[in-house]
C-alpha cells in the first residue's frame, strides 16, 4: 500500500542508511539504479516519481508498462545534501509517501538540529529507531517528534526517566499530539498571525497573480489539558451565525482556503465555523489560509534599463512603498538581476545601501526602514567587456543564455509590523482549563513577501 | 540509571565513532564485549556491531553473542540486538530460530512497549519457518488491553500474509481484523484499515467488505485518528462503492471537512472520494454536484504551495481532475502561470494545465504569458511553451489568428529552436484550418536554413508539398532538400517523397525530372521497407493513371482535432478513482505496471515475472501451499476406481434443466498442448454468480486428472476466478471425462489495460496440473450475456431518455436470418433467463413489431437494444446502443447467438 523501502542517500546517490519494511524488494541493487537515475538523467529532466522496469530501465511517464508488469517506482525529496527516498512495487499513495518524507525530515531536523549527511552519520542508531517507530510495513505511524520523544530510548537525557515502560497514551490517543500531565510556571500562548504576499508582475506593470498566503501560528506554554477557542472576523462564521450586519460593516475578512492543524476539530468547524482545539505543547501552526483577492503591490519597482553592448549597462530603479504612511516597511531588499559579466559597478541612490553581488549576478539596494507612501530613486551603472560572454559562446543554441540570466525577475523582501494586507484580525482566544488557571494570550501580527516577483521589460 | 555517554546532539556523542575501530581481532574484542557483565560495555557492543552493518561489514558471526544480550530487561538493548535480528534472519534463518523463544517470551512482558516491539518484529523477519511460533503471539496480541500493542498487531497481520496467506486464514485473523474496525481505539481502527486494504489488494479478493455498520465506524474514527490513518480510511472509501446517490451524498457531507487539513496527503485522498462519488451521483442532483465544485477549487489552488515535490503530484492529478470536471478550475488558470524560480517538472506540469484551461475569455493573457516563457533560458521549455501557443490555436478557432501573430512574433527572434518548433505547430495549425494561414507562408520559407530538426524538416517539407501552387519556387526549394536525400532520417525522405509526388501532380512540366529522381532514390538506392513501399506504390500510380494518383494523394484530409481532452473515458474514470497514487502520476491504470501480488502463489504458472532476484528474496516456499492442500486424500479416492466413463459431451446438454442458461460447449485446448487432456469450456451465470464450466477429456495422460490450478490473464471483462484450486472428483482416468465448476468475479484490477477499438472476447488462461506439473495455456472466449446482472431492467422512461442521449454515431446494426423461431414472446421470455429485459413493443409500419430490451453487465455497463421482426420473414434486425462502445459488438454477437439457438 505504501513504501516497500526508505533510504537516505548523498548527492552521489551513495547509500547512507536505509530500512528495507517489506522486503519485497532487493534494496542494494534499488538504490544503485537510484543512483545511477541521479548520475545519467540531466537536472532539467529529473522528476520527484520515476519509474523502472524489471530490467531496470527507465521508463517515462508515457511508457510505464509498455514492457510489461513489473518494476518499481521511486519518490524522493532533497534535504541539504541528501536525497529521502522511498522506493515501492505496487500502486502506492505518493502524496502520502512525499509528506512522509517531509514530515521524516522534519522529525530528524528536531532531534538533531540541522539534517545533512553529518548528522545521518552520527545518528545512525537513533535513525534505526525512528524509521521503525514512524513507519511499520511500509506505511506511516506516528511523527510527531514531541510524542516520539516520550518514548524513544536513544536519547541520553531521557535515560533516566523510568516512565518507558508504557507507551505514551497520545501515541495511541485521540489526542495524538499532546502528552498528558504538562507543566509550566506561567501559562501563556503567543500567537503570530504571519502574511506572505505572493506576487507576480508582468513586465508591462500588470499584475498576473497576486495571492495572500496566511499563518496563525502558535507558542504555546499551557499546563494540562487545555480546550481553546480563536475567533477570528471570520465573514462566514458572521454570517453562520447570523450577524450579517457585523459582516457587511467591512470588518470581516473572507478567508478562502483554510488548512489546520490535525488539532482542529474540522467537523465542529465545517459545521458553525467555529475553531476549537486542545493545542500541542511548544510552537506549531494553528491554521493557514489563502486568499485571492487583488492586492495592490505593497512595493512597487519600476526598472529601465539601457544596455549599449560592448560598453556599458545604465539601471534606473524607480520604487514606491503602496500603503498606509504610518505603516513601516522593515528590512527591505530589492534584488535585481544584472548580465554575468558586468564589471565596474557605481551607484547612486536617495537612501539606503546598494552593493553588487557578483556570485549571484545581482544587485541589491537594501531599505533599512520605508515609511509608507514615499518614492525612492536608484541609479546603478556598470561596465561591459567589449566582446560579451553570449558573443564568444556558440550561436544557435546557445544564443540569449547571458541575455537571459539578466531578465530574471525583480525580487523584493520585506516586513511590516502590526499590519495584515487581508484585515485578519484576532477576536478573542478563549482558554479553559480544568485547573481553572488564567493565561495570557499575547498577539503580534506581521506582514512579508512571499514569491514577490516583478518581471523586467 | 547510571549516566552513560550516549548519542545525540546535547551530550555530543557521535555514533560515527563507532566506525573507527577496525582493527585485527576486533571480531574476538566486540565478541568479549558482547558478553560483559556490565550493560552498558554490551550497549556499546551492540551499537559497534550495528555500525559495523550498517556499513556494509559482515558481522553474521556474531549472531549467536548478540542472541544472546536480548535477556534482558533493558528496552534499549532489546531494540538494538533486534535491530541486527531483522538484518541478519534472512541470511542465517537458522539461527533466527534460535530467537523465537526469545521472541514469544517478550510477547508477554508486563511492558506493553516490548510486547509492541516483539510482534512487530517478528513480523519482520520474513523466514518462513518463523510463522508457526508467530501464530499464538500475534493472536494474543490482536486482543491485547494496550492500543499500542493491537495496533501494531493489526500491521503485523498484514505481514504474515505476505508469509503465508493460508495460515491467516486458517487462524481467522481477517475475522479479528475486521472486529478492529470497531475498536474504541482510532489508531487501531487506522491500521485495522490500513492492513484490511493492504490484503485485499494483495489477494484481489474483497476482505475489506464495507457494510453499513462498518462504513458509519470508519467515518467516526475519521475525524479522531492521526493524518496517516485519515488517509488509510479515506482510500479505503474510494474503492467503495455506495448504494445510491443518498448514500453517496452522506459520505461526501462526512468528507468533506478533510479538504481543510493541513496534511496534502489527506486533503488528495479526500478529493478523490468526493470526485468518485460525484460519478455515482449521476447528473440528478445538479445543486449538489455544483456545490461541491465551488467546493474542490480552493483545496486544490492550495495544494500548489507546497513543497515542489508535492506541487508535482497534485499538478499530475489537476491534470486528470480538469479532464474529468473542467468547471471546477475553469477560473483558475492564473495560479497555473509558472514562476521563475519554479523546477521544471513543476512548469513543464503547470503548462500542460493552462492548455487544459485555456478558453476564449483567457486566451489574450495565456499568449502574453507563453510568449513570456518562449524567451526563458530552459531549451525544453521553451520548446513546449511555443508548442502550447499552436495547441492553443488548434483548441480555439476564433483565437488561431492570434496565436499565429504570436508564433510569427518568435520566429522572428530567429531562435534555432523557436523556429523550429514554431514550423512543427504552424503545420498542425495548418491541417486544422485548411486554406485559411497561407499567407505565412513566405515568412516560414525564409527560415528554411535554421531547420536542422528531422521533425522541423519534415514537417516544413509537409508545407511546401501541400501548398506548392502558392509557392513560386517550391520545386527548388524540393530540391535543394534533396541534395541531401540520402543523409536525410527516414521521416524527412517519406515527406520528401510524398511532397515531391505532390508537386508534380500540380506541376507536371518543371518537376518531371526531379520526381523521377525521388522515385529512383526511394526505390533503388534506399535500405528502408517503408520508404521503398511508399515509393513503388506512388511510381505505379504514376504510371498507370496520374488522374486517380491527383485523387489519392492530393485527397482532402481528414481535420485533425483538439487533443487537450485526450484520455480516454473509461480510462479517464478509473484514473479518478486512482488520484494520489502512482497510477495517477503515469496516466496508467495500476494493473499496467504493478504485478498483481496474489499472484506470487499462482503467476508461477504463466507469467512468473515478479522472481526479483535472489540476494533479498528469500524463497516462497509456501507458495504453493494453497494449491498443495489436500492432493494427496483426492489421489487415493481416485485410486478407489469410481469410474462413469461415457458420460460423453451430452451430459450437459441433457441433464440442464429447462429454466436456466444453456450451456454450449467449445474445445478450447488439444491433448498435444496439455499433456493428453482436451479441455472444452463454457460460460453462463446461475444464481448470479458467473461461472466457467469446463470438461477435461483425458485423451493419454497417464497420472489421473484430479487436482488443478487455474489463472487467467488480464482480460477485458476484469474477470478473475474466485478460487484458484480445481478438483475433479472423481479423478479423470484415461480415456474418462470429467467436469470442474470455476466460479468467476469481475475485478478492476483484472481489467486488461484499456486498448481502442473494439474489446476482444478472448480470456487467456493458464492451468497446471498438480500432478504432473505441466502448464498449459489456451484462450476461451467470453460470451457477455454470462455477466449481465439481473438488475438491468430499466424504467421505461429512463430507457427513453437513455436511448435519446447515445448519438447515432454510437448505434451498432445487424441482421440475423434463418431464425428458428420468430415468436416473440418466446424470445422474451429466453431473453429473461439472460438477465435481458423486456421494455416495450410496438407496432411499426407494414406490419413491423419493434421490441425493446435493456441489459447492463455486473460491472455496470449499459447495453439498450431494438429488435425489428416483419410477419412473414424468418430474420430480424438489431440496433443496439451503448456508450461502452468497445463492447458493442460483443453483446451484439451475444444477442444473435441467442436469437439462433
Amino acid at each position: 500500500m505504501v513504501a516497500s523501502a526508505i533510504f537516505i542517500t548523498d548527492l552521489a546517490g551513495k547509500a547512507i542508511i536505509s530500512r528495507n519494511y517489506r522486503g519485497e524488494i532487493p534494496l542494494t541493487k534499488a538504490i544503485d539504479r537510484f543512483a545511477k537515475y541521479l548520475a545519467e538523467i540531466e537536472d532539467d529532466a529529473m522528476k520527484p516519481v520515476f519509474h523502472v522496469d524489471d530490467n531496470g530501465d527507465l521508463m517515462s511517464d508515457e511508457d510505464v508498462g509498455s514492457t510489461g508488469v513489473g518494476g518499481y517506482s521511486y519518490v524522493y525529496v532533497q534535504h541539504n545534501n541528501l536525497y529521502l527516498c522511498a522506493v515501492t512495487c505496487r500502486n502506492s499513495n505518493v502524496a502520502l509517501i512525499a509528506t512522509y518524507l517531509f514530515k521524516l525530515a522534519s522529525v530528524f531536523k528536531d532531534y538533531f538540529g540541522t539534517l545533512e549527511e553529518e548528522s545521518i552519520r552520527d545518528n545512525f542508531v537513533i535513525i534505526y529507531e525512528l524509521l521503525d517507530e514512524t513507519m511499520d510495513h511500509g506505511m506511516p505511524q506516528s511523527l510527531d517528534s514531541n510524542i516520539l520523544r516520550t518514548f524513544i530510548t536513544q536519547r541520553g537525557n531521557r535515560m533516566a526517566n523510568n516512565d518507558k515502560n508504557k507507551p505514551p497514551v497520545a501515541l495511541t490517543n485521540a489526542v495524538s499530539w499532546r502528552a498528558e500531565g504538562i507543566k509550566h510556571k506561567k501559562n501563556e500562548i503567543f500567537l503570530d498571525v504571519v502574511e506572505k504576499l505572493n506576487l507576480l508582475v508582468a513586465a508591462n506593470g500588470t499584475v498576473l497573480h497576486s495571492e495572500i498566503q496566511g499563518a496563525v501560528k502558535m507558542k504555546s506554554f499551557l499546563s494540562g489539558m487545555p480546550e481553546l477557542k480563536l475567533g477570528l472576523n471570520d465573514k462566514m462564521m458572521f454570517e453562520a451565525t447570523g450577524r450579517a450586519n457585523q459582516a457587511r460593516a467591512g470588518k470581516s475578512v473572507e478567508l478562502e482556503d483554510m488548512k489546520f492543524h490535525q488539532c482542529v476539530r474540522l467537523a465542529r468547524f465545517e459545521n458553525d465555523r467555529t475553531i476549537s482545539f486542545i493545542p500541542p505543547d511548544g510552537e506549531f501552526d494553528l491554521m493557514t489560509y489563502r486568499l485571492n483577492t487583488h492586492v495592490k503591490p505593497l512595493i512597487w519597482v519600476e526598472a529601465v534599463v539601457e544596455p549599449h553592448k560592448g560598453s556599458r549597462i545604465e539601471y534606473m530603479i524607480k520604487t514606491r512603498s503602496q500603503f498606509k504612511a504610518k505603516s513601516v516597511a522593515n528590512n527591505v531588499e530589492i534584488i535585481i538581476p544584472v548580465p554575468s559579466d558586468v564589471d565596474s559597478p557605481s551607484f547612486k541612490s536617495s537612501v539606503g545601501n546598494v552593493t553588487y553581488l557578483p556570485d549571484k549576478d545581482a544587485v541589491v539596494w537594501k531599505i533599512k526602514q520605508f515609511h509608507g507612501g514615499r518614492e525612492y530613486l536608484m541609479r546603478a551603472h556598470f561596465g561591459l567587456p567589449s566582446v560579451s560572454a553570449s558573443d564568444t559562446g556558440d550561436s544557435g543554441d546557445k544564443k540569449g543564455k547571458g541575455e537571459h540570466s539578466w531578465k530574471a525577475p525583480i525580487a523584493v523582501k520585506f516586513e511590516i509590523p502590526y499590519f495584515t494586507v487581508s484585515g485578519i484580525q484576532v477576536r478573542y482566544l478563549k482558554i479553559i482549563e480544568k485547573s481553572g488557571y488564567q493565561a495570557l494570550p499575547w498577539v503580534r501580527y506581521i506582514t512579508a513577501n512571499g514569491d514577490y516577483q516583478l518581471r523586467m521589460a | 540509571m547510571p549516566s552513560i555517554n550516549l548519542p545525540g546532539k546535547n551530550d555530543g556523542g557521535h555514533d560515527s565513532r563507532f566506525f573507527t575501530t577496525q582493527k585485527k581481532g576486533e571480531m574476538h574484542e566486540l565478541k568479549m564485549e558482547l558478553h560483559s557483565t556490565d550493560r552498558n560495555t554490551k550497549v556499546d557492543a551492540v551499537k559497534k556491531v550495528i555500525a559495523s552493518m550498517t556499513v556494509g561489514k559482515d558481522v553474521s558471526s556474531l549472531f549467536t553473542d548478540v542472541l544472546n544480550c536480548v535477556q534482558t530487561g533493558n528496552i534499549e538493548l532489546k531494540k538494538l540486538v533486534y535491530l541486527y535480528l531483522i538484518n541478519y534472519s534472512k541470511s542465517q534463518p537458522e539461527l533466527a530460530l534460535l530467537a523465537v523463544n526469545t521472541f514469544v517470551k517478550d510477547a508477554s512482558d508486563p511492558n506493553p512497549l516490548i510486547r509492541a516491539l516483539a510482534v512487530r518484529t517478528m513480523g519482520c523477519i520474513r523466514v518462513e519457518k518463523i510463522t508457526e511460533y508467530l501464530c499464538d503471539p500475534l493472536s494474543r496480541a490482536l486482543r491485547d488491553e494496550d492500543p499500542y500493542v493491537r495496533k501494531t498487531a493489526a500491521v503485523c497481520v498484514a505481514k504474515l500474509y505476505d508469509l503465508a496467506p493460508a495460515l491467516v486464514q486458517e487462524r481467522g485473523f481477517l475475522e479479528i481484523l475486521h472486529d478492529l474496525i470497531s475498536d474504541s481505539n482510532p489508531s487501531v481502527v487506522a491500521n485495522g484499515v490500513a492492513a484490511l486494504s493492504e490484503i485485499a489488494e494483495t489477494s484481489g479478493k474483497d476482505v475489506m467488505k464495507i457494510s453499513a455498520s462498518v462504513l458509519q465506524k470508519l467515518l467516526a474514527a475519521l475525524n479522531e485518528c492521526t493524518e496517516w490513518g485519515q488517509v488509510f480510511i479515506l482510500d479505503s472509501l474510494a474503492k467503495y462503492a455506495p448504494a445510491d446517490a443518498r448514500e453517496a451524498e452522506g459520505i461526501i457531507e462526512r468528507v468533506t471537512p478533510r479538504l481543510q487539513h493541513a496534511n496534502s496527503a489527506v486533503v488528495m485522498s479526500a478529493v478523490k472520494v468526493i470526485l468518485s462519488y460525484m460519478e455515482l451521483m449521476g447528473s440528478a442532483n445538479t445543486d449538489t454536484i455544483r456545490n461541491l465544485t465551488r467546493k474542490l477549487a480552493p483545496p486544490l489552488v492550495t495544494l500548489l504551495n507546497s513543497e515542489p515535490e508535492i506541487q508535482y503530484v497534485a499538478l499530475r492529478n489537476i491534470n486528470l481532475i480538469v479532464q474529468k470536471r473542467p468547471s471546477i478550475l475553469e477560473n483558475e488558470i492564473r495560479v497555473f502561470f509558472c514562476k521563475y524560480n519554479d523546477p521544471i517538472y513543476v512548469k513543464m506540469e503547470k503548462l500542460e494545465i493552462i492548455i487544459k484551461l485555456v478558453s476564449e475569455k483567457n486566451i489574450d493573457q495565456v499568449l502574453l504569458e507563453l510568449k513570456e516563457y518562449a524567451t526563458e533560458v530552459d531549451v525544453d521549455f521553451v520548446r513546449k511553451s511555443v508548442s502550447a501557443i499552436g495547441r492553443c490555436a488548434v483548441k480555439l478557432e476564433r483565437a488561431a489568428e492570434r496565436c499565429i501573430g504570436v508564433l510569427l512574433e518568435l520566429i522572428q527572434t530567429k531562435v534555432n529552436y523557436v523556429v523550429q518548433e514554431s514550423v512543427i505547430v504552424i503545420k498542425d495549425i495548418f491541417r486544422r484550418y485548411p486554406n485559411r494561414y497561407e499567407s505565412i507562408i513566405a515568412t516560414l520559407c525564409d527560415n528554411l536554413d535554421t531547420l536542422d530538426e528531422p521533425q522541423a524538416k519534415a514537417s516544413m517539407i509537409w508545407i511546401i508539398g501541400e501548398y506548392a501552387e502558392r509557392i513560386d519556387n517550391a520545386d527548388e526549394l524540393l530540391d535543394n532538400f534533396l541534395e541531401t536525400f540520402e543523409e536525410e532520417d527516414p521521416s524527412v525522405q517519406l515527406q520528401l517523397l510524398t511532397a515531391t509526388v505532390k508537386c508534380f501532380l500540380k506541376n507536371p512540366e518543371d518537376t518531371q525530372d526531379m520526381v523521377q529522381r525521388v522515385l529512383d532514390l526511394a526505390t533503388e538506392e534506399s535500405d528502408n521497407p517503408d520508404l521503398r513501399d511508399r515509393g513503388f506504390i506512388y511510381w505505379r500510380l504514376l504510371s498507370t493513371d496520374p488522374e486517380a494518383a491527383k485523387l489519392v494523394v492530393l485527397g482532402d484530409k481528414p481535420v485533425i482535432e483538439d487533443d487537450t481532452f485526450k484520455l480516454e473515458p473509461n480510462l479517464l474514470n478509473t484514473l479518478i478513482g486512482q488520484i494520489a497514487t502512482l497510477s495517477s502520476i503515469y496516466h496508467k491504470p495500476p494493473e499496467a505496471f504493478v504485478v498483481r501480488a496474489s499472484g506470487r502463489g499462482v503467476m508461477h504458472l504463466g507469467v512468473g515475472g515478479d522472481d526479483m532476484g535472489e540476494d533479498d528474496e528469500e524463497d516462497y516456499e509456501d507458495d504453493e501451499g494453497i494449491e498443495q492442500e489436500d492432493p494427496v486424500d483426492l489421489l487415493d479416492m481416485g485410486g478407489m476406481g469410481i469410474n462413469d466413463n461415457g458420460a460423453g459431451d451430452d451430459l450437459f446438454g441433457s441433464s440442464t434443466p429447462q429454466a436456466e442458461q444453456a450451456v454450449r460447449f467449445v474445445k478450447v485446448c488439444s491433448e498435444e498442448k496439455s499433456g493428453g487432456i482436451d479441455v472444452l469450456a463454457a460460460y453462463h451465470q446461475v444464481n448470479g454468480n458467473v461461472l466457467m464450466e469446463l470438461e477435461f477429456q483425458n485423451k493419454s495422460c497417464s497420472v489421473p486428472v484430479s487436482n488443478l490450478a487455474i489463472q487467467l490473464n488480464k482480460n477485458a471483462f476484469g474477470l478473475s476466478p474466485v478460487n484458484q484450486q480445481i478438483i475433479c472428483n472423481p479423478p479423470v482416468q484415461v480415456g474418462s471425462s470429467g467436469t470442474a465448476t470455476v466460479q468467476l468475479v469481475a475485478n478492476r484490477s483484472m481489467l486488461a489495460p484499456v486498448q481502442p477499438g473494439p474489446a476482444s472476447p478472448q480470456v487467456q488462461v493458464a492451468i497446471k496440473n498438480m500432478a504432473t506439473s505441466q502448464v498449459f495455456y489456451f484462450a476461451a472466449n467470453f460470451n457477455i450475456d454470462a455477466m449481465f446482472s439481473s438488475g438491468g431492467q430499466m424504467d421505461r422512461n429512463a430507457f427513453i431518455e437513455t436511448w435519446k442521449n447515445i448519438d447515432d454515431g454510437k448505434e451498432i446494426y445487424s441482421t440475423v436470418s434463418d431464425l428458428p423461431s420468430t415468436d416473440i414472446d418466446g424470445i422474451q421470455a429466453k431473453f429473461e433467463l439472460y438477465n435481458i429485459f423486456f421494455i416495450a413493443r410496438r407496432q411499426g409500419m407494414d406490419g413491423q413489431e419493434v421490441v425493446y430490451f435493456s441489459m447492463k453487465t455486473m460491472t455496470g455497463m449499459d447495453f439498450l437494444a431494438e429488435l425489428t421482426f416483419k410477419a412473414g420473414v424468418n430474420a430480424c434486425k438489431i440496433c443496439l446502443k451503448t456508450e461502452n462502445t468497445s463492447y458493442g459488438h460483443l453483446v451484439k454477437n451475444a444477442i444473435e447467438n441467442l436469437l439462433r439457438f
